[in-house]
């Protein structure tokens, strides 16, 4: 069993389970599966400078930031007791890729050859691990959530808007990645 | 003059003023652990589904593997069946009250905000939850990323009013 449990989950255990995690908050509190509003609360709790989208009662919305706890908590936990401590195997097409930008070491969940403390005193290293987050924190909260709240939770109510907002989540990734990563990472 | 707010946010729920599901129950603080132990849940299933790997995300935006894409088509598979079922049978929550849904309207922001998004997705490798996974994985580096994030957060709170919506 636990052998089982430290081996990588394959995709249709995975990706199920996380489905389940909609009904689960649902019927335990009403709460719809979210992340990235987490983010918003923090905001409002530690400096919300008078700022209109931060007034408003943050409390009520703690239970977001203990669930975002508990996923950190959960990030230790996987990499602690349940993992194999293998790397993940990733296709070898976008390892000889990445290798011609000098990453080399896949043996991480993160690349440890650009993110790293070091690196962030790079051109590099600063706008993939800063610019990226900036953008991550901006663009979710402008699109009104995330990849849990609009592409897990919204479509699984079937909502419009989140298909919107999930086909523009692609289409951000595929051009960045296709088109843009490659200048940036030969920086 | 009166600015109308509208709530675009699709996972804040207690902003909804005129939510006609008012009548929501007060709980003690410590309530809130069952949200921790769901988390831990969650945490546990993204790392283990390799969500969080810089690399899948790499992978999947160069359409190099199916396993993205299966994982995010079978939650969704799974999530619409949930829903369905909750909403056909009326199931209430453990404490009695009826699940409320609600559908947002359409606004600029979803495109916009979900490019950018998308780029950064990219360019870090994480979505919001898997950022904070990672920091417990040990890459503690990514703690710059998610104070950035917060900061992007925050500027979009400040220049909110004259975005495009």
């Amino acid at each position: 069993m636990t052998e089982w449990l430290q081996k990588p989950w394959p995709w249709y255990v995975a990706g199920p389970l996380i489905g389940l995690m909609v009904p689960l908050l649902l019927l335990i509190g009403n709460k719809r599966l979210g992340i990235s509003s987490s983010l918003r609360h923090i905001c409002a709790a530690c400096l919300p400078a008078k700022i209109p989208f931060f007034q408003y009662n943050w409390k009520k919305e703690a239970w977001n930031l203990f669930l975002v706890a508990g996923v950190l908590i959960g990030g230790y936990v996987a990499a602690n007791f349940l993992s194999s401590h293998e790397p993940v195997l990733v296709n070898e097409k976008l390892l000889s890729e990445l290798q011609q930008y000098g990453i080399t070491n896949h043996d991480g969940l993160v690349p440890t050859d650009i993110f790293n403390w070091p690196a962030l005193l790079t051109i590099k290293g600063l706008l993939l691990m800063v610019a990226g987050g900036f953008l991550v924190g901006f663009g979710t909260r402008y699109a009104g959530g995330c990849t849990s709240g609009h592409s897990i939770m919204g479509l699984s109510n079937l909502q419009l808007s989140s298909l919107i907002a999930t086909c523009s989540f692609m289409a951000g990734g595929f051009i960045m990645a296709n088109l843009i990563m490659p200048f940036i990472l030969k920086l | 003059m009166q600015v109308k707010e509208t709530n675009t946010d699709f996972e804040v729920r207690s902003l909804d003023s005129s939510c006609p599901n008012s009548s929501e129950l007060t709980h003690p603080w410590w309530y809130n652990f069952k949200y921790l132990l769901a988390g831990i849940l969650f945490g546990v299933i993204l790392t283990k589904a390799e969500v969080i790997s810089w690399f899948r995300i790499q992978e999947m935006f160069r359409l190099q593997s199916f396993h993205m894409f299966g994982i995010i088509g079978s939650a969704v598979v799974v999530g619409v069946i949930s829903v369905f079922i909750i909403k056909k049978y009326k199931i209430k929550t453990i404490y009695g009250e009826e699940v409320h849904f609600e559908d947002k309207p359409f606004n600029k922001g979803l495109v916009i905000g979900g490019l950018l998004f998308g780029f950064g997705w990219a360019m870090t490798g994480a979505c919001p939850g898997p950022l904070f996974a990672t920091i417990g994985t040990g890459a503690t580096v990514v703690i710059v990323t998610l104070v950035s994030a917060i900061a992007g957060t925050w500027v979009y709170g400040l220049l909110r009013e004259k975005l495009p919506h």
